[in-house]
C-alpha cells in the first residue's frame, strides 16, 4: 500500500510527488491520460517572480524559482530546458512605467531582485524591441523550463509509480476520513491522496464531497516558424500583463507576452477569458496576439505562425492556488488551482505538502492557501447575498 | 444573397475549398443551378492532385482529363475561382467565414452560407534510414513536379511504396524518358493480376499502366520495399528488400539510383472540417475521415464534404461526390424548387458501386506494421524537428501514452508541416490509429497578416 496517491500526471502532480518521495513516501500517481496532458502541455513553461504582487503567492514564486533552479541542477543534462533567461517587462509610458518601478520596489523585500530600465537602454536588452516605450524593469530571477519534459522528468524519481490512463471515479472512506481513491481500473488504497488534478480539481473535489471553486480560464498561444537567429533573449511582457492576471474579469483580455525556445520558435500569449473548456479557436482572439506582439517586436511581422494551442489554467475567484490538507475530508490533500502560474509555482506547493505529509512545520504560511477558503462562512470580505 | 452590390463583404452562397475532381464538380453543380459560388484553391491552377494541369503543353490521355477541362473552363464562366489562396482558417458567427491568404501575401475573407470541403489528400509517408537524403521524394511529389511542371525528378529513378498510385507514377517517369529501374511495391499476392477485375477493366487504367510499364521494361515487384536510402549529400543507392507478408525484411539488395519516389498511401485532409468540429470515423485503414450522410453533408449545419476528405477513393468517386454535394446545396438553399436537379437514386447507387471498389482497393493494399523494424534508434521519424525513433522511444518511457504527448515531449509533429509527414507513424509508433489532426492555423501565416484587418470579400469582387 502507498503512503502517497497523487491524482494528476501534470506539473504540480509530479512535483508533489517527486518531494513527497524524497521525502522517504512510497508515491504512486495516477492520470487518467499520459504524462502532461492538461494545462501542463498547454502552457509556455513560465517561472516567474516578476508578474506578482508581494504577499504569499509571491512568497510561493520566489521560493518555487529557487527549488527549479535545484531541481535543474540535480536533473543534469537529461533535464528539461530551464533558462534562466530573465524576464523584462516593458512600459507604453511614463506613468505606466512610475507604476512598474513602484511595484519592483515593494517586492524587493520578497527577494526579487530587479533593475529599472530607461526607455533608451531598452534595447541594450532587446535589440528588437519597438521605439518609443517609455521604459522597463529587468527581472534577472525569472526562468523557463520546458514543462512536459520537467513533469516527466520529476516522475522519474525511483520510487515513484505512474499509473497512465486511469480515471479517478470516487473515494474510499472510513469514516470522514478519505482511505484511498476508486478508479475505472480498481479500487487504490493510501494514507493520504493529493489532489493535482489542475483545471479539473473541483470535480475530484466533488468526488470527495467537498467543493473547489476552481474554473477553467482559457488561453490561445501562437508558435512561430523557428527561427535561424534569436530574435527575442528575454520573456518580454507589457505592463498589462500583470493587470490582467490579476483580473476578475470573464471576458477577453489579451497582453502582449513574448519570448523565445530553445526550438527557435517565438511564442506568443496571452489571452484570458472564461468560456469553459470550447476548444474552438478564435480567429480574433488570434489576430489581436499578432497586432501585440508585432507592436511589441515590428521585426516578428514578416515571421510566420505555423501553430497555435489553447489551454485552459485553474482559475480560483481569489487567485491563489489551493494548497494543503482539507479539513473537511481528512488524509484528502490539494495541490490544484494555480491559475496560469502552476509551472513556476509547482515545485514549491510539492515541497511544502511533504513537509506537511512527514509531520515537519512548512517553510511556508499554508493558511493563504487552505482549501476550506471558500465557504461563505469562512469568507473574511464576503459580500450579502440578496435573498 | 444579402449585402448590396459595391464593396460591402457579401456572403455567398456556397465556398468550394479545393480545386480537383470533387470541388470542380461540386462547384459548377452548385452554380450551374443559380447559386453565388467561390472556390478556392491553393495552386496556380485547377486539377488538385489528381488533374494537375501540365504548366507547359496539355498532355490529354489521362482518362477523365478532357472532361475535367471542360468543367472546369465552365466553372471559370459561372462562379469566382480564386486560385493561389490558401486557406488557412474558417469560422462562424452568423455565417461561415473563411479566411484565406491571397498570392501578395494579405488576408482575405469569404463570408458564405454554405462550405464544401474538397480539400483532397496528401501523401503517406513512412519513414527509413536515408529518407531525408535530398533526391528521396513522395509519390506524390513526383507526379507533381512531372504533370505540373512537366520536370522529370531524376534520371534513374526507383518508385516504391504501396497502391495502384505507384503504376501511373512509374509510367509517367518512364514515359517521360527516365529510366524507372523498378516498381516495388510493399504488398503482396494480390498485385495486378488478382485486382477486382470488373471494376478495374472499367478503371481501364491500371492495365494501361502495366502495358506502358512493360513497354519501358520497368520490373513491377511485389513484397518489395525500400528500407533505406543511402548517400553523402544525395541520394545514391537504396536497399531494397524482399519482406514477409508483414513487412518484415527477408533478404536485401542495393540499387544504385538518383531519385526515389516513395509513398504508401494517402491521408485525407480534413484540417477544416475538424476546426470547425464535424464529426469523423474512422476509414478503411483507420485514418480519421470526415463523417458524411447520403448528400455528402456533414455532422454541422452548412457544411459538407466531398472526394478524399470523406474518404479515399479516387478521382471517379470525388467527382460523383461533388456533384451530389453541389446538388444537395442547390437543393438546401432552396427547397421549394423543382425537383429535377436532386440527387437521384442511380447517382446514389454509383457512388456506392465506387465506394466499394475504393474500399476494395484499400483493404487490397494495407500499410503492414513490419515496417518499424525498418528503423533504427538514429532514423529521423520527424524531418522538420530531426526527432530520431530513439527520442519517441524515450518519451513513451517517459510516461506519454499516446501520439499526442509523444509530440509534446519529443518534439514530432511540432514543425513545419505540422505533423503531415510523419503523424501516421508517430501514431502507429504510439500504438494507436492516427487520430484526427488540431490545425487551428492550417497554413503558416504572417504575424504581420494575421495582425491586419482582413480584407473581405465584396460584390465587387464576384462575376
Amino acid at each position: 500500500m502507498p503512503d502517497l496517491i497523487v491524482i494528476g500526471a501534470g506539473v504540480v502532480g509530479a512535483a508533489c510527488a517527486h518531494y513527497a518521495a524524497r521525502a522517504g513516501l512510497d508515491v504512486t500517481v495516477i492520470d487518467r491520460g499520459p504524462v502532461a496532458g492538461g494545462t501542463t502541455g498547454a502552457g509556455e513553461g513560465n517561472v516567474l517572480v516578476s508578474d506578482k504582487e508581494p504577499g504569499p503567492e509571491l512568497d510561493l514564486a520566489v521560493l518555487s524559482r529557487r527549488l527549479w533552479r535545484a531541481l535543474a541542477e540535480d536533473a543534469g543534462p537529461g533535464g528539461f530546458e530551464y533558462e534562466p533567461k530573465g524576464g523584462l517587462v516593458v512600459a507604453e509610458t511614463p506613468e505606466i512605467q512610475r507604476r512598474l518601478a513602484a511595484l519592483a520596489a515593494l517586492t524587493a523585500a520578497s527577494g526579487v531582485e530587479h533593475t529599472v530600465v530607461a526607455g533608451e537602454d531598452l534595447r541594450g536588452y532587446e535589440p528588437h524591441l519597438a521605439g518609443g516605450l517609455a521604459g522597463g524593469v529587468h527581472y534577472p530571477q525569472d526562468a523557463q523550463v520546458q514543462p512536459m519534459l520537467a513533469a516527466a522528468r520529476l516522475l522519474g524519481h525511483g520510487s515513484i509509480r505512474l499509473r497512465t490512463d486511469v480515471t479517478v471515479t470516487g473515494f474510499t472512506r472510513s469514516g470522514e476520513r478519505v482511505t484511498g481513491v476508486r478508479t475505472d481500473r480498481g479500487d487504490l488504497t493510501g494514507d493520504a491522496v493529493i489532489n493535482a488534478a489542475g483545471t479539473w480539481g473541483g470535480e475530484i473535489a466533488a468526488l470527495a464531497g467537498v467543493e473547489l471553486p476552481i474554473l477553467p480560464r482559457r488561453g490561445f498561444i501562437l508558435v512561430t516558424e523557428p527561427l535561424h537567429r534569436p530574435l527575442v533573449r528575454h520573456k518580454v511582457y507589457t505592463a498589462a500583463y500583470v493587470t490582467n492576471v490579476a483580473s476578475d474579469a470573464a471576458g477577453l483580455e489579451t497582453s502582449a507576452v513574448v519570448e523565445g525556445t530553445p526550438a527557435g520558435t517565438v511564442l506568443i500569449g496571452a489571452s484570458r477569458e472564461r468560456v469553459g473548456f470550447d476548444r474552438t479557436t478564435s480567429v480574433p482572439v488570434l489576430s489581436r496576439l499578432a497586432a501585440q506582439a508585432v507592436a511589441l517586436f515590428p521585426a516578428l511581422r514578416d515571421v510566420r505562425v505555423i501553430r497555435s494551442y489553447c489551454g485552459f489554467r485553474p482559475y480560483c475567484p481569489d487567485h491563489l492556488p489551493v494548497i494543503g490538507p482539507d479539513p473537511r475530508a481528512p488524509g484528502l490533500y490539494h495541490a490544484c488551482g494555480h491559475e496560469g502560474a502552476g509551472i513556476g509555482l509547482a515545485p514549491a506547493s510539492g515541497h511544502l505538502l511533504a513537509q506537511v505529509l512527514t509531520g515537519r512545520r512548512p517553510e511556508l504560511d499554508l493558511r493563504p492557501f487552505r482549501p476550506d477558503r471558500f465557504e461563505p462562512a469562512l469568507r473574511p470580505d464576503r459580500f450579502e447575498e440578496p435573498a | 444573397m444579402s449585402g448590396q452590390p459595391g464593396s460591402d463583404p457579401v456572403t455567398c452562397d456556397v465556398v468550394v475549398v479545393g480545386g480537383g475532381p470533387a470541388g470542380v464538380a461540386g462547384a459548377l453543380t452548385a452554380a450551374r443551378r443559380g447559386l453565388r459560388v467561390v472556390l478556392l484553391d491553393s495552386g496556380a491552377r485547377l486539377g488538385g492532385q489528381y488533374f494537375r494541369h501540365p504548366a507547359v503543353a496539355v498532355r490529354p490521355g489521362t482518362a477523365g482529363f478532357d472532361r475535367f477541362v471542360r468543367q472546369a473552363r465552365a466553372l471559370d464562366r459561372q462562379a469566382r475561382v480564386l486560385l493561389r489562396h490558401q486557406v488557412w482558417a474558417v469560422s462562424r458567427d452568423d455565417d461561415l467565414v473563411v479566411h484565406c491568404l491571397a498570392p501578395g501575401g494579405g488576408a482575405v475573407t469569404v463570408r458564405c452560407r454554405g462550405l464544401l470541403i474538397a480539400t483532397g489528400a496528401h501523401d503517406r509517408a513512412l519513414p527509413f534510414p536515408g529518407w531525408d537524403l535530398p533526391g528521396v521524394l513522395t509519390a506524390g511529389g513526383a507526379q507533381a513536379l512531372l504533370k505540373g511542371d512537366g520536370v522529370v525528378a531524376g534520371r534513374r529513378i526507383v518508385v516504391a511504396g504501396t497502391g495502384p498510385f505507384l503504376l501511373p507514377v512509374g509510367a509517367g517517369l518512364a514515359g517521360a524518358g527516365a529510366r524507372v529501374l523498378g516498381v516495388f511495391e510493399a504488398g503482396g499476392g494480390l498485385g495486378l493480376a488478382r485486382h477486382p477485375l470488373p471494376a478495374l477493366a472499367r478503371a481501364g487504367e491500371a492495365a494501361g499502366y502495366a502495358l506502358a510499364l512493360a513497354r519501358h521494361r520497368v520490373p513491377y515487384r511485389t513484397r518489395r520495399a525500400v528500407v533505406a536510402a543511402h548517400g553523402e549529400r544525395e541520394l545514391e543507392a537504396v536497399t531494397v528488400a524482399r519482406l514477409d507478408r508483414d513487412w518484415n525484411v527477408l533478404a536485401t539488395r542495393r540499387i544504385a539510383c538518383d531519385t526515389l519516389a516513395v509513398g504508401y498511401g494517402f491521408v485525407p485532409q480534413i484540417d477544416l472540417g475538424v476546426q470547425l468540429g464535424c464529426d469523423t470515423r474512422a476509414d478503411v485503414d483507420g485514418s480519421p475521415v470526415l463523417a458524411v450522410d447520403g448528400a455528402q453533408r456533414t455532422s454541422v449545419e452548412g457544411v459538407w464534404a466531398a472526394g478524399e476528405p470523406t474518404g479515399v477513393g479516387g478521382w471517379r468517386l470525388a467527382e460523383l461526390e461533388g456533384r451530389i454535394a453541389g446538388l444537395a446545396i442547390a437543393a438546401h438553399a432552396a427547397p421549394d424548387a423543382p425537383a429535377a436537379g436532386r440527387v437521384t437514386e442511380a447517382l446514389i447507387r454509383r457512388r456506392g458501386r465506387l465506394r466499394a471498389f475504393g474500399r476494395a482497393l484499400q483493404e487490397a493494399y494495407p500499410v503492414r506494421p513490419g515496417w518499424r523494424g525498418w528503423l533504427r534508434d538514429d532514423t529521423l521519424v520527424c524531418r522538420c524537428e530531426e526527432v530520431p525513433l530513439g527520442r519517441i522511444r524515450e518519451a513513451l518511457r517517459l510516461g506519454a501514452t499516446d501520439a499526442r504527448s509523444v509530440k509534446l515531449l519529443a518534439r514530432p509533429g511540432m514543425g513545419w508541416c505540422q505533423g503531415r509527414v510523419c503523424g501516421y507513424a508517430v501514431a502507429r509508433l504510439a500504438g494507436e490509429p492516427p487520430g484526427p489532426p488540431r490545425r487551428p492555423v492550417v497554413q503558416p501565416v504572417s504575424l504581420g497578416t494575421l495582425a491586419e484587418p482582413p480584407h473581405p470579400l465584396s460584390w465587387k469582387d464576384l462575376p
